[in-house]
């Protein structure tokens, strides 16, 4: 092996240079299939659940039924059936999924049955029939301990106000009684679940040197190695984490979930492989969801359609001992300009089941909030909403002046009205038979970030590889870690190959917080630029002189293939991207307009969207395919958040009633109309040398407010409590009469 | 028990417990993992396979039903190498993102397409008497029994659109 080197970027500053548009393969930004297509269409790409080591036992979670202490079970006659082998009930047990790179065990089972459905035992059997039928026998006897509450807003709720998530600027009160037009109204959005179609899986298995080694389905390997590490009291460097495949994550395999922790002990116990699998209703239970919100929203403005005031008071709950809180604000921080400023974050501590980061945790149903009610305030000023939006663009951070590292928000919102035909109408203006026809629209923004991320490229004369333990979760980091060396070291992409998903490689970013792409793209790109350097010192030019196609260095007119240069040689280069003041000093953001037409049964209620076109900034765009489909798949996130999604949950006990995937409704295919998306091509040279931000989330940032405002259109009736159910609408349309 | 299964061509011969699923069979027995557990309750379609000519989810239904049947999977249907039409348009036309729920919308729709060949009508079908075109709507809702959470649902009708007008013009 020859000698690795590194490069390091500490992100200060932004890069001028904008290094890739002067690179010649010409692979980056194209459509590009997924190199790992023909794997996952023919089905031989292996999923979590899907190794079968030798003498793999089966374990499956029993859940506790009511709320309370532990105080004993019927083990002894579990262990007596067919099969079983082992009745895990470890005090090590996670009680839920741990939070988005907590880096460490969430709480633990400690004797308590937190909230209904925690794991609170797994049955190990040589059968996964055996195991489910015994878990489905045993039962957990639970003292309660007093009574709790189940509903943020219900009378006795403990409430959360941290001072360091409040702002107060300006006088809100007196900008809301000078106001020319104002609203003040409260929205509601339920309680919602990621759903990923692959449910959490993981293999444990141990070797002799008390390493364990698992396969998992995880989101951020990095943090999911130390978190497993420190429930198991084990160094990290004794665990494994093994996810190349991924079916789905938006949030919901973040962090550690409790079948890896049961999966790890009961392997570890009984000296074999054990493999769990949760249940859809156990994944839907114990995996984070994302919280309810109660959204107050106060807006002013003078008789020009200027805002004045802004007032965001939320409500979220969260179990006890929980870090994380949805934070619903997090866009209208800085979303439009107003002088006088109000955002309150309170955190309700019931007993449902634990809240947690689901797709732009914060946006996606804050900004979805925000431009409904922004809708509300045009309407009563009697402006376009379009033309109210542009009315309050703002030219730099609204609360603490910093500048924006760039500002797409006017240009996303006049190519996206010009792409659809934005027209301003009228409520109830358009009637096709029994159906009202209307279109809304609704800004969108998300919040950009990096984080620490190390990859490792190695050079050939025939290709590359890429190493990381990033992991691809359906978002594409296969096709873009691919191009972005090809297009670097100047190989057609085939040339390339890319391992991921292994915590044996180096640590990358993870996927999650739409920060995936841009850090460890990076951080591949730093390795590029390493090995560019080396060839152009060895080839006797420089690095900026150095042309990279097809194997070929061209040089002062002359051609040396690169087999020729490295020979059997095999160059490695580390790039490792540290964020730093890059992020702090200015606000990085992505930007968007998303536009609906929607038909609203006048007999039914029911609101069938027929037309949705998205236009969105995000930086440069690695590949157009998949960015694409992350933004229709945030669009019909979005169609879902407005008409259908909500995870219902008993008033008595906080369970959550509808948890599998025929009661709890998301999108299904004649849900969607084709949709329309559209990238304005942009450079941020502050968010990376890539000049490339997030676009994973985007797209969820307001599409239901496209949706929800287009229904008002339709047929005049306002919804502020998602989703817009027939049931609302009906209501609204008789009393419309 | 000791039963057969005909799989992709082949028979196997397997002793299961005889609550096993067609689909555990397949994936925990056979290893043909292509077939995906997305809810084990039939809601979610993931676990689509054709069974006699026809999409069933696998799921629903036990091993032991189908001795003598003629089980395809997507294993079945093409390689990474030999790609049937469905699946190549798939990838060209980014019909997946993450890929779990993907083998069974390919198994649904290759199903699917002989649905609608042999006239069979569905839910938005107009004109009961007419032949039944592969439209946008009518594959939409034909494919609705597949959940994609990833949302794909442009692409999988892009994909399943361009191989019904392909063989249409055959």
């Amino acid at each position: 092996m020859s000698l690795e080197t590194t490069r390091q970027l500490k992100h200060d500053t932004p890069d001028h240079d904008r290094r890739l548009d002067g690179m010649a393969q010409g692979v980056l930004g194209t459509d590009m299939d997924r190199p790992e297509g023909p794997l996952k269409v023919s089905g031989r790409a292996t999923y979590a659940a899907e190794s079968r080591p030798e003498g793999m036992a089966h374990g499956y979670l029993v859940r506790a039924a009511t709320i309370g202490r532990i105080t004993g079970s019927n083990a002894e006659a579990i262990r007596a059936m067919p099969g079983v082998l082992h009745v895990l009930e470890d005090e090590r047990m996670i009680r839920n999924a741990a939070q988005g790179m907590a880096g460490q065990s969430p709480v633990q089972k400690q004797g308590q049955s937190w909230y209904v459905g925690q794991p609170v035992a797994c049955v190990v059997a040589e059968t996964f029939e055996q195991a489910r039928h015994a878990a489905q026998a045993m039962m957990v006897t639970i003292e309660p301990d007093g009574t709790h509450v189940f509903d943020a807003e219900a009378e006795g709720a403990e409430i959360d106000t941290p001072e360091k998530k409040q702002v107060s600027q300006g006088d809100l009160d007196s900008a809301m009684a000078q106001a020319a037009f104002s609203i003040d109204h409260d929205y509601h959005t339920p309680s919602m679940s990621s759903a990923a179609m692959e449910p959490h899986a993981s293999i444990a298995q141990w070797d002799d040197e008390g390493r364990v080694t698992l396969r998992g389905s995880y989101q951020l390997l990095r943090f999911n190695k130390n978190e497993l590490a420190d429930v198991l009291g084990v160094a990290p460097d004794k665990v494994r984490i093994l996810s190349p495949y991924v079916g789905g994550g938006f949030g919901s395999k973040l962090g550690l979930a409790p079948e890896a922790v049961a999966a790890a002990l009961a392997a570890q116990a009984l000296g074999r492989p054990v493999r769990v699998v949760l249940h859809r209703r156990q994944v839907f239970e114990t995996v984070t969801r994302r919280s309810e919100t109660k959204q107050r929203i106060r807006l002013a403005c003078d008789a020009d359609g200027k805002l004045t005031g802004i007032g965001h008071e939320n409500l979220v709950s969260q179990l006890p001992g929980e870090v994380f809180s949805e934070p619903v604000a997090q866009g209208t921080h800085f979303q439009y300009a107003a002088p006088n400023r109000v955002v309150g974050h309170n955190i309700a501590r019931i007993r449902r089941s634990a809240a947690g980061s689901v797709r732009a945790p914060g946006e996606a149903v804050g900004v979805t909030a925000f431009e409904i009610a922004v809708d509300e305030l045009a309407k009563s000023a009697g402006i376009d909403p379009l033309e109210f939006r542009l009315r309050n663009v703002p030219d730099k951070h609204p609360e603490n002046g910093k500048p924006f590292s760039s500002s797409t928000m006017e240009a996303t919102l006049r190519e996206g009205a010009r792409r659809f035909g934005w027209q301003h109408s009228q409520p109830r203006q358009r009637r096709e038979g029994e159906w009202w026809i209307g279109t809304g629209m609704a800004g969108a923004v998300r919040v950009n970030m990096m984080i620490e991320a190390h990859a490792r490229v190695v050079l050939t004369g025939t290709g590359a590889r890429v190493e990381c333990d990033m992991t691809d979760i359906g978002t594409g980091s296969y096709a873009i870690l691919t191009q972005v060396a090809a297009e670097m070291l100047g190989f057609a992409p085939a040339q390339v190959e890319t391992v991921l998903g292994d915590t044996d490689l180096p640590p990358a970013s993870g996927s999650g917080g739409s920060f995936g792409a841009a850090s460890t793209s990076t951080a591949v790109y730093l390795a590029c630029m390493e090995l560019r350097e080396r060839l152009a010192a060895k080839i006797g030019v420089k690095e900026t002189e150095l042309t990279l196609k097809d194997g070929v260095a061209t040089h002062e007119n002359r051609q040396t293939p690169l087999a020729e240069v490295l020979g059997d040689e095999e160059w490695r280069a580390l790039g490792h991207l540290k964020p730093g003041r890059a992020g702090r000093e200015v606000r990085q953001a992505t930007w968007g307009a998303i536009f609906a037409e929607v038909a609203v049964s006048d007999v039914t209620g029911e609101t069938r969207v027929r037309r949705m076109d998205g236009t969105f900034a995000a930086g440069r765009i690695l590949n157009l395919k998949t960015a694409r489909s992350q933004c229709h798949g945030g669009m019909i996130w979005g169609i879902g958040l407005a008409l259908t999604e909500a995870l219902e949950h008993d008033p008595r006990d906080g369970h959550m009633v509808n948890r599998d995937l025929a009661e709890y409704h998301l999108p299904v295919n004649l849900d969607v109309p084709q949709l329309g998306v559209h990238f304005i091509e942009e450079r941020d040279d502050w968010a990376n040398p890539l000049q490339a931000k997030g676009i994973g989330e985007l797209s969820i940032c307001g599409a239901g407010a496209a949706v929800v405002n287009a229904i008002e259109n339709a047929c005049g009736v306002r919804v502020r409590r998602l989703p817009a159910t027939l049931d609302q609408v009906m209501e609204g349309l008789i009393a419309q009469g | 028990m000791q039963l057969q299964l005909d799989v992709n061509g082949e028979r196997h011969a397997l002793d299961l417990d005889p609550r096993t699923s067609l689909l555990d069979a397949l994936r925990d027995h056979l290893g043909l993992t292509g077939s995906k557990k997305g809810c084990d309750h039939g809601q979610c379609g993931a676990c689509t396979v054709i069974v006699e000519g026809r999409r069933i989810n696998s799921c629903l239904t036990l091993a032991c039903m189908h001795e003598g049947d003629e089980i395809t999977t997507v294993e079945g249907l093409g390689a990474p190498d030999d790609l049937s039409p469905l699946q190549r348009a798939f990838v060209e036309h980014d019909g997946y993102q993450c890929g779990y729920c993907t083998p069974g919308q390919i198994c649904s729709a290759t199903a699917m397409l002989g649905e609608i060949e042999k006239g069979w009508p569905s839910n938005v079908t107009e004109d009961l008497e007419a032949q039944v075109e592969a439209s946008i709507e009518e594959i939409s809702e034909r494919m609705s029994g597949n959940l994609c959470r990833c949302s794909c649902y442009p692409g999988i009708v892009d994909a399943i659109r361009q191989v019904a007008k392909e063989e249409a013009g055959a």
